[in-house]
């Protein structure tokens, strides 16, 4: 795990993920911070809102993630009240990878980019490590991703209603922060739709149960 | 951005004026090699507690150089603003300058905006300069207070990043302090229970970290104002010196002595043009 060279920075080595559906997008995240072996912070937010309805997960450093965050934010902002109207899933994600893919020696940050704009619905887009941009209608990322790949390839069906796609959700981070050291805590859910932005948390007694092998 | 509230102008990049002087002194002239010092590290345990009416912090009060006690009754907690204190473990120098200039800063805020600074905006000039040096500014703050919003506890790593959460310990001594708050730490605690809680950290922190030691201080901060208690439990283990280290007068005989009387040659008065002369 390359991560483990850098065990004096703040890690959000992490479970997010994020699916599309029909009028909006549903995301998740475990919430465990950490600092080589010690857990900073469990119960850490990686859900951070970047205009009304665009979300970001965030994993990889903790520091940069923070600082890019803000840095987009700020763009996102003067950009809509420019334009003055709500801006597109698509722009937030380009200012991501514009900053994530210029300065890619500096930085070390996964982020997966969701929301809903009126012009075209619920839209996922990740932004991993290096500064590619792409849209896909489920995306996973962080050090648990490796462990849920299997389950998310298996489980996904493109027309799933936000029920079954916060079920889906809850159940993949579940099972990767099973797996995985670097995530744990509780789930952290959202959903973004046109109406705005619903956001749930299940605690770690009320995460669903698998056969414990 | 907006207001002006930045005393240090924006430079860009490191200062590398004494990397060839160090270099020279390292590799050794006619008289040998010369060790660089090393950073004082504070090797600390520093807590905080949001409670019903606001926040209490807890330190430790030992700084360390290497294995000498260097400060037995060192100030961790700093003063930033009147609402806002912070508690710094890691670099003692680091954490001194990075305090100092944060309230610099909210001070002349303060004054260009008729508000009282919110912790929240400590934190971000925090995040921005922390994250500007990449970690070379060895600074891990807990910084707590209370404002119009409300009380707040946040962390603030070297590298940037921010945590904000309702109990917290910080330092080489985190670990035994974390253990106390996790099992005690409830909601809305009152004042008494708060200050137990925080001392008992600090005071787990003291018994099973060799960094950390001597007395407790706590700041407790609420809406009506700041208590500054330090110390709020003295070390069981205060050494009292055994004998005088003062000389008496006469100690050192006196060989010669030689007077110079200075003359007075050439005296100058000059008249200096000041601001808002009346």
């Amino acid at each position: 795990n390359s991560f483990t060279i850098h065990s004096f920075f703040t890690f959000l080595d992490t479970t997010i993920m994020a699916v599309e559906f029909e009028g909006g997008v549903v995301i998740g995240a475990d919430s465990r911070t950490t600092t080589g072996a010690y857990i900073a912070n469990r119960v850490t937010d990686k859900l951070t809102p970047i205009h009304e309805r665009i979300f970001c997960c965030r994993s990889g450093s903790a520091a940069d993630t923070q600082a890019i965050a803000d840095a987009v934010t700020y763009q996102l902002g003067f950009h809509s009240i420019e334009l003055d109207e709500a801006p597109l899933v698509q722009t937030a994600a380009s200012l991501f990878r514009e900053m994530c893919y210029r300065y890619r020696e500096e930085l070390m940050a996964g982020i997966i980019v969701a929301g809903w704009d009126p012009r075209r619905g619920g839209q996922v887009y990740t932004v991993p490590v290096g500064g590619m941009m792409t849209r896909q209608p489920v995306s996973v990322g962080g050090s648990g991703s490796s462990y849920i790949y299997g389950y998310v390839d298996s489980n996904y069906r493109a027309g799933m209603s936000k029920e079954e796609c916060l079920k889906f959700t809850a159940e993949a981070l579940t099972l990767a922060m099973e797996r995985d050291g670097s995530s744990g805590g509780v789930v952290r859910l959202a959903v973004i739709s046109e109406q705005g932005v619903e956001r749930q948390v299940i605690l770690g007694n009320q995460l669903p149960k698998f056969s414990t092998v | 951005m907006a207001l002006s509230n930045v005393l240090e102008p924006a430079v860009s990049g490191f200062n590398f004026e004494n990397s060839t002087r160090n270099t020279v002194l390292e590799n050794g002239s006619e008289e040998g090699k010369i060790k660089a010092p090393k950073p004082m590290k504070t090797g600390t345990t520093i807590a905080g507690v949001v409670y019903k009416d606001g926040v209490v912090l807890g330190a430790d009060t030992r700084a360390t150089s290497e294995e000498v006690v260097a400060d037995k009754m060192c100030a961790k907690i700093h003063y930033i603003a009147p609402n806002i204190y912070c508690c710094g473990a890691g670099t003692a120098a680091d954490t001194e300058k990075t305090t100092d200039m944060l309230s610099s800063n909210l001070t002349i805020f303060s004054m260009n905006s008729g508000r009282n600074p919110r912790v929240v905006m400590a934190v971000n000039i925090l995040q921005d300069m922390l994250f500007r040096y990449r970690g070379m500014i060895g600074a891990h703050l807990i910084l707590g207070g209370v404002d119009c919003t409300g009380s707040h506890l946040y962390t603030v790593g070297p590298y940037g990043s921010m945590d904000k959460v309702p109990y917290l310990a910080m330092g080489s001594g985190k670990l035994p302090a974390m253990g106390i708050l996790e099992d005690r730490f409830k909601g809305n605690m009152d004042l008494e229970e708060a200050k137990a809680l925080v001392s008992d950290a600090i005071h787990a922190g003291i018994m099973s970290d060799l960094g950390s030691g001597n007395n407790t201080d706590l700041c407790v901060i609420t809406k009506e104002g700041v208590d500054y208690i330090r110390p709020h439990r003295e070390s069981l283990y205060n050494y009292k010196r055994q004998a005088k280290y003062k000389y008496k007068p006469g100690t050192t005989p006196v060989l010669t002595k030689t007077v110079n009387q200075l003359e007075l040659v050439h005296e100058t008065v000059q008249m200096m043009e000041t601001a808002g002369s009346s």
